[in-house]
């Protein structure tokens, strides 16, 4: 499933990271690696954009951008 | 004796404690100012420690050395091409996986690195132990470990990097990022390749040109271009070929692949150096994010910070403010009365000291200001800001953190245009600059105030709230247009870090505010002081001017007539010089200006004196009022026996409330005033840009106020 598809609480791992050049990039330059485990600590109160600790930090991405990762073995 | 000096780079991720150590080590004693043609800080400070002169460079944080981000190229270039004697890396770390990401860049490039390991108390606190001498073996680079809020282990790490800076030994080739076996071989074919073709001095690391070359970054290729211009071709046609295997390889761009792999080659280091514990302590930071971007009470505390801001600022900033003003008054009329009649008394008094004055009683504001901006970046409230806000300010096309800057235009728009700085990509940061000036900023609300309770009395707060509620439209619009044409493309990518909250620490903050305050005095000096006199010599030339009546006379002949009782006399009298005033006003450059580009203004209801008092307003648009004053020769200065002679001045004149509402919007939209201006120069560090906003402004001004105008008459309105 899409990363933009989790729910709050849930834990992840990724297997795909998609999009355009720059973003691509700079989401995994951020940490956002295939084979990663992310958590999905909130959305913002409007529902977008989301966040996510992974590595140990807090990172935040516009939903749209979310939708570029897939993730797998979704747990809650 | 000269003392050896010795050039240290701090580099490290934002939010890392790099400004920390950097107050700590160089104090007061350092220079902020932009780096080379762009506007982002350059820190530098000069100490004298332990028989050495340091020169500290504060590098701007960044994630990595990619060159996507202007902090990035400018970090990058520093250390490539100043080749600074070390660069000390400081690492967070409580964040240490995705900090060695830089570490990693840092270490491919030829460059003597050092390893500051900050903030481990934190670390530890989490349950985090770091093995420091396993990590210095892997890398083979001297790791301290530090802690900058606490100025701990600072002076072990100056040795250290003196030591390094010292030692001659080369720079181990091995310890580096190894890659996978492909991509290895593609990295030391190229190798070779280059070397056999490029020169002797050939100024960077090959592997590392070899590496860069494969990933396909632009600043490398042009630099090949560049050193070596016949072999060029043939080396980037290698690259080429090698990308495309890699490619075909893959299945994937090898800039891609390969920044998988660091991180790869990272988790291994981690493996062996880090020892988490069980006991998980409780995370400060998650728990104070409960309520600060709760779903429910989040906005509303965002809201209420806001609020203390603007109150603090404008409220308690009105103190001060009015102690600069009454300084500034004491000063005047110390000197009118201490300096004999002359040109240049005339020229410091109501030239320099009348225009410097009316702006630098903003100076408390932006204090104030700038000690709230700095306590959210700080803090780390910054960033929860810009999380709470992203989906609003995105439908305009902006950046979550935009909505600082633009809240605050509605205070003055010059601090305003100074926070664009928090924005990190450039796009960003010129739009909102573009469109902040619509907020209708403070100094326009006394004409507002004057022209609607003049025309629309009892509706008068009703206007003005439509008044600003336009602006806020109009922001909008442009934001949206500029979006989708002069910055159009992608969005850059939001993505962006939480950092941990952090108790924000005085002297930053005090070193922050001064740095602003710095500048806005610096300008003082600078371009306002210039457009201060330009203005006033508008006004003031040519000196002798055809009146209409001998008014001298005039006023003679009724301090002499026997048929006035005292106060009438005294009203008369103050309504010739008023006259006098009014006349020399509309005779002066300013007024044959005003004049010459009335037909401009005519068709959007505003006659001769509205476009003088208009281009007054170029200095500051409080001094609209006062020129409206003058030129409709109403006394608002002394004590008369009409408490509204300005707002009876203007009934009784051909304005109508169409052509004052026209106005209005008119003053709402129309070229911002010259401290504005020589800060919008000044942070998009192009012409081009400030002359964009000024003629973008003025025309969309001109365009509004005719369809009020207009449309109004044919409504039926008057």
């Amino acid at each position: 499933m899409l990363l933009s598809e989790m729910k709050e609480g849930h834990t992840g791992i990724i297997v795909r990271v998609g999009g355009n050049g720059a973003l691509h990039r700079r989401v995994l330059e951020m940490g956002l690696t295939r084979g990663s485990e992310i958590y999905v600590e909130k959305y913002a109160p409007l529902k977008d954009p989301i966040e996510l600790i992974i590595k140990g930090y807090h990172i935040s991405l516009r939903v749209k951008e979310a939708a570029n990762i897939t993730v797998d073995k979704v747990t809650p | 004796m000269h003392k050896k000096s010795i050039t240290i780079a701090l580099a490290g991720n934002p939010n890392s404690g790099k400004t920390t150590i950097f107050n700590n080590i160089t104090g007061t004693r350092q220079k902020v100012g932009n780096w080379p043609g762009v506007t982002v800080e350059k820190k530098e400070g000069s100490v004298s420690k332990y028989g050495y002169d340091l020169k500290i460079i504060d590098l701007p944080g960044t994630y990595s050395l990619t060159p996507f981000s202007i902090e990035e190229i400018v970090a990058r270039n520093f250390v490539l091409e100043e080749s600074p004697d070390v660069v000390i890396d400081i690492i967070d770390a409580s964040n240490l996986e995705r900090s060695l990401y830089l570490a990693t860049q840092l270490r491919e490039l030829d460059c003597k690195v050092l390893f500051a390991l900050n903030m481990a108390d934190v670390a530890f606190s989490r349950g985090i132990k770091i093995n420091a001498d396993k990590l210095s073996e892997l890398l083979d680079v001297p790791v301290v470990f530090t802690t900058g809020n606490k100025n701990k282990g600072i002076t072990n790490l100056l040795k250290t990097a003196i030591k390094l800076a010292e030692s001659t030994s080369n720079i181990s080739p091995k310890r580096k990022v190894k890659y996978s076996k492909d991509i290895e071989t593609s990295i030391s074919k190229l190798q070779n390749f280059i070397k056999e073709r490029v020169e002797q001095n050939f100024p960077y690391n090959i592997r590392w040109t070899a590496i860069k070359l494969l990933e396909n970054d632009k600043i490398v290729r042009k630099r090949i271009r560049q050193k070596s211009e016949n072999k060029s071709r043939e080396i980037l046609r290698e690259v080429e070929t090698h990308r495309k295997h890699l490619l075909s390889r893959f299945d994937e761009e090898p800039e891609i692949v390969m920044t998988d792999e660091r991180y790869g080659f990272i988790a291994g280091i981690i493996k062996e150096i880090i020892k988490t514990s069980t006991k998980r302590r409780i995370d400060t930071s998650r728990n104070i994010d409960l309520v600060l971007t709760n779903r429910f009470i989040g906005f509303p505390i965002f809201i209420l910070f806001i609020w203390i801001m603007f109150q603090t600022t404008f409220t308690a900033g009105s103190y001060p403010m009015e102690w600069l003003s009454s300084g500034v008054n004491w000063l005047s009329t110390i000197l009118a009365t201490s300096l004999p009649d002359s040109f240049l008394k005339d020229l410091l008094l109501n030239g320099i000291i009348a225009g410097v004055g009316s702006v630098i009683i903003f100076l408390p504001n932006i204090l104030i200001l700038f000690f709230f901006i700095a306590i959210f970046e700080d803090t780390g409230y910054m960033a929860r800001a810009a999380f709470l806000m992203d989906k609003i300010m995105h439908l305009i096309g902006l950046h979550g953190k935009s909505f600082i800057p633009m809240l605050m235009g509605f205070g003055c728009s010059v601090p305003a245009i100074m926070a664009t700085r928090t924005l990190e990509s450039n796009k960003d940061r010129i739009l909102t600059i573009l469109i902040t000036p619509f907020m209708s900023c403070s100094a326009k609300l006394p004409i507002y105030i004057l022209l609607a309770g003049t025309f629309f009395s009892a509706r008068a707060g009703t206007v003005i709230f439509s008044i600003y509620i336009t602006g806020i439209v109009f922001s909008i619009i442009t934001g949206r247009l500029f979006r989708s044409t002069l910055f159009k493309g992608a969005d850059a990518p939001f993505v962006m870090e939480l950092p941990p909250y952090r108790a924000p620490m005085i002297k930053s903050l005090i070193i922050h505010m001064w740095d602003r305050s710095k500048m806005f005095l610096k300008k003082m000096g600078g371009i306002i002081l210039v457009g201060s006199i330009i203005v006033w010599m508008l006004t003031a030339f040519p000196r002798n001017i055809n009146y209409s009546m001998n008014y001298n006379e005039e006023i003679n002949k009724i301090n002499t007539s026997s048929s006035f009782t005292g106060k009438q006399k005294k009203a008369a009298i103050t309504k010739l010089k008023l006259n006098e005033k009014a006349e020399k006003a509309e005779k002066s450059f300013m007024g044959r200006i005003g004049k010459t580009i009335a037909p401009v203004f005519a068709p959007i209801g505003i006659d001769w004196r509205g476009s003088v008092a208009l281009l007054t307003g170029f200095v500051a648009k409080e001094i609209v009022v006062s020129s409206l004053g003058i030129l409709y020769a109403a006394d608002e200065t002394e004590e008369t026996d009409e408490p509204d002679a300005l707002k009876n001045a203007l009934l009784s004149s051909e304005m109508t409330p169409l052509s004052a509402l026209s106005l209005m919007v008119f003053v709402l939209l129309y070229l911002p005033c010259v401290a504005t201006i020589a800060t919008i120069r000044r942070e998009t560090g192009s012409l081009k840009w400030t002359l964009f906003s000024i003629v973008y402004s003025t025309s969309i001004a001109w365009a509004a106020a005719f369809c009020v105008y207009q449309g109004g008459k044919v409504v039926g309105l008057s």
